[in-house]
């Protein structure tokens, strides 16, 4: 039963990393800029949700304080493109990068200040609950991780697919200038890619406060979802969730069988492998034919 | 002179869709298109010849508003278009079909006619230019599930073409359909230009280096030579030039070949 448990346990921080990686994979494959504050997102999200609706701040119902936070983030994500990204148009890659590391610093910086930097426990009806599956308990927080996550990768790939903005994204990350010249309002299709990015990010957030207090440093979980974005090659989705799912069933693997010291490294020492022996990730010549 | 005309009933009485002037383009400090001004009349199939690196490709670019001049006016049902945004350009009923194809490669064929809609919102009308644009591109309908990238040469040159189609436009450009394509289906994808041209009523802006199969099909030809337009005349007049004939048709003419060039020796007009 201790296999079973550590497994779902391992699934459900996988299933984070995998919507954090998400978001770097989307803007990256759209604009070919790497959001580092991608992880940053997500804690803005999940401090949204919790500034809305735990007691001691707003006190919101909490079904109400999740669509608010997610179309926030959503919002937020699209000006972040459209005021600060866009004007770096023709930079260097470089300083795209450094630009959202320090995003990422401010960001964290502007959670301390509003909402401390002490942890804190997101009021989620989900968190700290079990549920029994004849005689095994497994945590309810980790159940709905992994169910929303589900639910998500299925309506992203509808929304990617089925509808004609979703395919625009499609076609706009595959040739930019062909999109322009078919009338696709490319620039526009960029801020909405970031909206998407802060909206998954705002999920993850969300899903990952309920599995235990958060404080504004936990955006750099970023870094193992950008790993694992990295495992998945960094350029198809379901890779990014494979990926994200794989780092997050290492971790607790190997702290169970390899001594603590060690365990910590495994998710980038298979980084490191990956990036050696296949460096256009696991899913590379399978998957083609992915956003 | 006037019976020459007359013979071209599409020139005689047709009103111009498309008139540009003093156009000028740049690449940083590279002048590409230097005062460049011409028209294009309703129902026409116009062409552009000229050797590589004269300005064709850059003027398209520039009336499909993917680059913005310098100076000059771009005259479009009414307006001047200059300078704007691509996506406004598609939507007044000028589309671009590139050089190169430049489908999106992993979507399917049928997303990327989808795509050649996207400034449109009438479903009825798209739908019926879809099973249109099925009906002069058979194989496209046949592969409509296949990656576009997948596709042969050929192949992806109709799906570009088709792909402008359904925008629905009122002007086509057209940017060297002949490229890297085996003469049979040159002349194929040229037979297909002029029956959309004739049927559908898509006036025509076809650049091409191939000055032959594209004087053939043209109602009116330019010749651009280093950003400028030197000669312009009917195409069955420039098809007898022995200008033309000497250094774009390939005919060995009295000068030497290469030696001379059209600067403003023949500017139009
Ligand atoms: N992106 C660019 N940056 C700088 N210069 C460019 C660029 N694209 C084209 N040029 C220059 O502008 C001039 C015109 O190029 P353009 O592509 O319009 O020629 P073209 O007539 O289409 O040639 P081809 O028949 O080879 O396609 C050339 O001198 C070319 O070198
Ligand atoms: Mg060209």
């Amino acid at each position: 039963m201790d296999v079973l448990q550590l497994f779902v346990s391992g699934l459900a921080n996988g299933c984070v990393y995998g919507l954090i990686a998400l978001g770097f994979v989307l803007i990256y494959k759209a604009t070919e800029a790497v959001n580092f504050a991608q992880g940053d997102f997500m804690m803005l999200g999940a401090f949204i949700t919790l500034g809305l609706t735990n007691d001691q701040f707003w006190g919101l119902p909490f079904w109400l304080s999740v669509p608010i936070a997610i179309a926030a983030m959503g919002l937020f994500g699209y000006l972040i493109e459209m005021i600060v990204l866009r004007r770096m148009f023709g930079q260097s890659q470089v300083a795209i990068v450094i630009l959202t590391i320090a995003m990422g610093f401010v960001l964290r910086f502007a959670a301390g200040l509003i909402w401390g930097n002490e942890p804190i426990a997101l009021e989620s009806p989900i968190a700290g609950k079990d549920v029994r599956f004849g005689g095994l308990v497994l945590g309810l927080d980790e159940i709905v991780v992994i169910a929303v996550t589900v639910i998500s990768t299925i309506l992203l790939y509808f929304f990617f697919n089925l509808t004609k903005l979703g395919v625009a994204m499609q076609a706009a990350s595959q040739n930019q200038l062909a999109a322009y010249y078919m009338g696709i309002p490319v620039k526009r299709v960029h801020s909405l890619i970031w909206a998407v990015a802060g909206m998954v990010a705002a999920v993850a957030g969300i899903l990952f406060a309920s599995k235990g207090s958060i404080d504004p440093s936990i955006g750099l979980l970023g870094i193992k979802a950008f790993a694992a974005a990295v495992i998945g090659g960094f350029g198809s989705l379901p890779g990014a969730l494979l990926g994200g799912i794989i780092v997050g069933l290492i971790e607790p693997f190997a702290s169970y069988y390899i001594a603590a010291g060690y365990s910590q490294i495994m998710p980038y020492l298979l980084l490191f492998l990956i990036l050696v022996f296949r460096p256009h990730g696991i899913l590379a010549q399978i998957h083609r034919k992915k956003v | 002179m006037m019976l020459q005309q007359a013979i071209n009933p599409a020139s005689a009485v047709a009103e111009t869709v498309l008139s540009i002037r003093n156009l000028e383009s740049y690449y940083g400090p590279i002048m590409a298109i230097r005062g460049v001004s011409l028209e294009v009349r309703q129902g026409q199939i116009v062409t552009v010849l000229g050797a590589n690196g004269a300005g064709k490709t850059t003027l398209l670019k520039t009336i499909s508003g993917v680059m913005n001049p310098e100076k000059g006016e771009i005259w479009y049902s009414g307006r001047n278009i200059a300078g704007e945004e691509p996506d406004r350009v598609v939507k007044a009923g000028i589309v671009h079909v590139p050089e190169g194809r430049e489908v999106f490669p992993l979507l399917t064929v049928e997303e990327n006619l989808r795509m050649g809609s996207f400034v449109r919102t009438d479903k009825a009308g798209i739908k019926a230019d879809e099973e249109m644009v099925y009906g002069y591109f058979p194989i496209l309908q046949e592969r409509r599930r296949q990656a576009a990238g997948t596709l042969s040469g050929g192949q992806q040159q109709m799906l570009a073409i088709a792909r402008g189609l359904m925008a629905r436009p009122k002007l086509m450009l057209l940017d060297e359909p002949s490229l890297g394509l085996s003469p049979l289906l040159v002349k194929e994808i040229f037979t297909i230009i002029r029956r959309l041209n004739r049927e559908q009523g898509v006036t025509m802006m076809l650049v091409e280096q191939n000055a032959k199969v594209a004087l053939e099909v043209a109602d009116y030809g330019y010749v651009m030579e280093l950003g400028r337009i030197v000669m312009a005349d009917t195409s069955a007049r420039l098809l007898a030039s022995k200008d033309v004939q000497e250094f774009y048709l390939g005919v060995q003419g009295e000068t030497q070949r290469g030696q001379k060039r059209w600067k403003q020796k023949k500017t139009w007009r």
